[in-house]
């Protein structure tokens, strides 16, 4: 089988294996872009895995003044997770913990979907009594009286059942440093394709996990097969020349949108070329038992 | 298909329910001209007082109006009613879909009751716009009430949800009884605004006279929900929202009832008039 190489770097032909979930999404404004950006990271920090953080979430787009409801600047935020029920209840706790708590902000429905999830409505009770409701036509919002004035949130927000997890990419380098830099520049370009997150720290996850572990009580281990330290002591995935291994992992709300992220990540990671440290890319799956949706390289690289 | 057209022939002898010349209920007639519009035991038919041409139910226009028209666009759920002259009682009385213009003034009443759909009054309104009837326990409940000229007094009584742009001036009692929903007055206002409301938004561009002792000034604010509320009256293509400030004096009452509605007026001046004599 003729290996896919460009510039030098090998592409390896596998696919990513990713699942159905269910998403939402909200935009929240602030009196500046940086408190919104305040709110967002403190909103997702904890939200890299539906293993134990409940959900993963972070930041898919930063909005102009001319782009949100309240004409303030804006970022939107989406959410993933296993159910409607989870799903829910992440985004009624984060959004009371982290975007309610934040000066200036106010929150807003960040998609339409097929169906709508409490969003406002489940945080108005903070309000004591003191809450105001505010129809204006098709929209409800809820004004909830704090400290520093207002917090208006919208009632509710849109839910997709369309929603896409765990696309991902094996980045495979020479070293740690310079495989972390490759991975730097796949994220950036990850990150202007609309509809996607990478919930991992900085949308990187160094410690990618296999199902199972030696330890009844572990659902994950680390994925030994990859891990440089343990070439030639374990069965390796990992050919001599690979020092260091990075995943990034990608949800979207569409299957399109994954595809899209996967293929822009892709094509920042081959223009770096072989110079700059890169072996190989890889993608994860479970042999294609377990996901509904596969995301195969040699049809999305360039 | 060509609009539906009303073409006054005479002024009534007598009031006339216009109820049943709806783009509902014209559409589902045969006979239009002898639909009967009378108000007392003589009788009197669509035929005798317009010239009728066209056959667009859901496009209704009437070529010259009367103060003795009532009920027009009463119970309306879809279509248009425009309208060129004056109009009398209960314009678009229980209302919940559509759009009824009138290029002229209307009475009492105007909206009362309404669910949905939108009115739009270049003229002034009569006492009780949106009210309900007595008896009934809440009035407006959705739609929008347009009117480009002046309001009587108690616009908006007994409001629940919906919006009244009264773009001249208002009478006394605005909101009175306001249960919920949103009212701007972007003309002076009379005395007594919001007079024993319970909750809502009353929002006075020229600040509040005549205020009864039983509301409380929070102070002024920059609120959010002012720069949504503007938003959504230009989107609704009055303009006005653009004037719309975001930072208010917010006056909270009537604590005489529940005491959780706000009525907005400029910043300053800081002073207002007292309570009304």
């Amino acid at each position: 089988m003729p290996e896919l190489i460009r510039n030098g770097v090998a592409i390896d032909d596998t696919f990513a294996e990713a699942f159905g979930m269910r998403a939402t999404g909200i935009v929240i404004t602030a009196d500046t872009p940086e408190w919104a950006h305040q709110a967002a990271v403190t909103m997702t920090g904890f939200a890299t895995s539906v293993i134990a953080s409940g959900c993963e979430a972070g930041i898919d787009s930063e909005l102009a003044p001319s782009e949100t409801p309240d004409a303030r600047p804006g970022i939107r935020v989406l959410l993933f997770a296993v159910s409607t029920g989870a799903l829910e209840t992440q985004l009624q706790m984060r959004v009371g913990q982290c975007i309610l708590t934040c000066p200036g902000t106010a929150c807003y429905a960040g998609i339409t979907g097929e169906e709508q999830i409490k969003l406002g409505a489940a945080i108005r009770f903070f309000g004591d009594g003191w809450q105001i409701a505010k129809r204006l036509g098709a929209r409800r919002f809820w004004r909830i009286p704090v400290m520093d004035g207002e917090f208006v949130c919208e009632e509710k927000t849109g839910l997709t059942k369309a929603a896409v997890g765990g696309g991902n990419l094996l980045i495979m380098g020479r070293d740690r440093l310079s495989t972390l830099h490759a991975a730097e520049a796949a994220v950036a370009a990850i990150a202007a394709v609309p509809g996607v997150i990478m919930p991992f720290p900085g949308g990187i996850v160094r410690s990618g996990s296999k199902v199972g572990s030696k330890y009844k009580a572990l659902p994950a281990s680390t994925n030994h097969a990859y891990c440089p330290t343990l070439k030639g002591r374990v069965d390796s995935a990992l050919t001599p020349d690979v020092g260091s291994v990075l995943e990034i992992v990608i949800d979207g709300l569409t299957d399109e949108a994954v595809r899209a992220g996967m293929q822009a990540g892709l094509a920042a990671l081959c223009a770096l070329g072989a110079e700059s440290g890169l072996v190989r890319i890889g993608a994860g799956n479970y042999g294609g038992k377990l996901g509904k949706f596969q995301y195969h390289l040699a049809e999305l690289a360039p | 298909m060509s609009a539906l057209v009303f073409t006054l022939k005479e002024q009534p002898p007598q009031r006339c329910d216009l109820s049943p010349l709806t783009p509902d209920r014209l559409a589902a007639t045969r006979d239009i001209a002898r639909l009967e519009i009378q108000t007392t035991k003589r009788r009197l038919c669509a035929g005798d007082l317009f010239a009728l041409s066209g056959d667009d139910a859901s496009d209704v226009r009437f070529e010259g109006g009367s103060e003795r028209f009532d009920g027009l666009g009463a119970g309306m759920s879809q279509g248009r009613i425009a309208v060129i002259g004056d109009i009398g009682q209960q314009l678009g009385r229980g209302m919940s879909g559509g759009m009824l213009l009138v290029n002229g003034s209307a009475g009492r009443l105007a909206g009362s009751g309404m669910s949905g759909g939108r009115i739009d009054v270049e003229g002034d309104v009569g006492d009780l716009a949106g009210a309900p009837l007595p008896g009934e326990p809440s009035g407006m409940r959705g739609g929008i009430l347009r009117i480009k000229g002046r309001a009587g007094a108690r616009a908006g009584d007994r409001m629940r949800r919906g919006l009244i742009v009264v773009e001249g001036a208002a009478g006394e009692a605005v909101a009175s009884r306001m249960i919920g929903g949103t009212i701007v007055c972007f003309g002076p206002a009379g005395p007594r605004p919001g007079y024993l409301m319970q909750r809502g938004t009353i929002i006075l561009g020229h600040g509040a006279d005549g205020l009864t002792p039983t509301f409380v000034d929070s102070g002024v604010h920059e609120l959010v929900a002012m720069r949504l509320i503007a938003r959504w009256l230009i989107d609704e293509g009055i303009e006005g929202g653009s004037l719309l400030a975001h930072t208010m004096r917010r006056l909270v009452g009537d604590t005489a009832v529940l005491g959780k509605g706000e009525i907005l007026v400029p910043p300053e001046p800081a002073g207002l008039a007292g309570p009304a004599a």
